[in-house]
């Protein structure tokens, strides 16, 4: 009986087979490959070139004529020196690491409570899972009427908490408050994420390995921090790295709640990007920009994937 | 510490993906703390430097 490669070969019309005669393996598998690596240079590596060669220059894109002169390192200069820059780069600090904090603190928990077995866990873990699965344009949307001082359903649940005026406070017009009003909305939103991870994380944990350690009479708390944190912990490094990868470049959810504000607030880094990029039209200084934020990520996602492999292998 | 300065001295890989993370780290730390705004300007270049160093040193014998 024939194998597959031989009815793949007898399939093959004679005049691809005769074109494809005398090819070694090495030949034929570049032939295969060469489309998705052209693609690859085409639409990652050339605009990352074109990119850096733009952020030496004083090019803008509305005004093709001008001529292109190339500034040397004016842009970068421009952007180090900025006390605007910094406020937003703080303010981008702020969102990620408290965001990243609290998700990982209430992700973890909720999939704790997840995985134990009680009636309803399917039908909970939906309900959880359901703010991730809008839009973040819808999300931003009705989490502004929510924060509405005089209607928002936020305000009355904090006054009623709290014994304070619901009309007395705004969350995204308050410069107290609006850097906590997107790190909450950012949190009610992704933390199901985080607790699918860590979910998954804990179901992989075998059963066994936790009657052993009932049998060496080893307390819960112990079992906690000796078998369910190591075992779960790479899953908790991915969740961390995806959202701190998704957080830096948080942009629509941001835009749609606070648009930045009050003033510059809470305008995060892609937001500022944006604007010198598409409303300012500064395109080489928007270049050097998104180098600055490029190099800050890579470098980052850099030491934390060796810090993961680091884990697993344990 | 003696092994971290051979290893160092030797170009091994583990010891000089140290000093680059370290860098890296540094250099976003500065980028993003809200004190000294020179800091802030020379951030860039460290984490540029650590990253670079990164790629460089990862090719390096364990």
């Amino acid at each position: 009986m024939d194998n597959v490669a031989d009815k793949v070969a007898s399939a093959t019309p004679p005049s691809i087979a005769h074109r494809v005669k005398g090819l070694s393996d090495r030949a034929i598998a570049w032939i295969f490959v060469a489309p998705t690596i052209f693609i690859l240079l085409a639409i990652n590596i050339f605009p990352l070139i074109w990119t850096v060669y733009l952020s030496f220059t004083n090019y803008a894109v509305n005004r093709p004529n001008r001529e292109v002169k190339f500034i040397g390192l004016r842009n970068y200069e421009r952007i180090l020196g900025d006390a605007d820059t910094w406020a937003t780069m703080q303010a981008t600090a702020h969102f990620l690491i408290w965001t990243i904090v609290l998700q990982v603190l209430i992700g973890f928990t909720l999939a704790y409570l997840i995985n134990k077995k009680f009636k309803g866990n399917d039908l909970w873990t939906t309900i959880i899972v359901f703010p991730m699965m809008l839009s973040p344009a819808v999300v931003g949307n009705f989490w502004t009427f929510l924060y509405q001082p005089q209607i928002g359903l936020f305000n009355y649940v904090i006054s009623f908490v709290t014994g304070a005026d619901p009309s007395s406070f705004s969350m995204i017009g308050d410069i107290a408050l609006a850097p906590w009003a997107i790190v909450i909305v950012d949190t009610w939103m992704w933390t199901p994420f985080v607790m699918l991870i860590c979910l998954a994380g804990l179901r992989s944990i075998p059963d066994s390995i936790y009657e052993a350690a009932e049998c060496d009479r080893a307390s819960k708390w112990r079992q906690f921090w000796t078998i369910t944190i190591p075992m779960v912990l790479p899953f908790l490094m991915l969740a961390v790295l995806f959202r701190g990868i998704e957080n830096f470049k948080m942009f629509d959810l941001v835009v749609q709640l606070t648009g930045g504000g009050p003033g510059n607030l809470t305008t995060l880094t892609s937001i500022d990007l944006k604007r010198e990029a598409f409303e300012k039209w500064r395109t080489g200084f928007a270049s050097a920009y998104a180098v600055i934020l490029f190099v800050t990520v890579f470098g980052l996602a850099s030491i934390y994937v060796k810090a993961l492999n680091r884990v697993k292998q344990r | 510490m003696s092994n971290f300065f051979n290893d160092l001295l030797r170009l091994r890989r583990g010891a000089w993906e140290m000093v680059a993370s370290i860098l890296i780290a540094l250099g976003v730390i500065m980028l993003m703390q809200p004190f000294v705004l020179t800091l802030f300007t020379y951030s860039f270049i460290v984490t540029l430097v650590g990253t670079v160093m990164f790629i460089i040193v990862s090719h390096f014998p364990e």
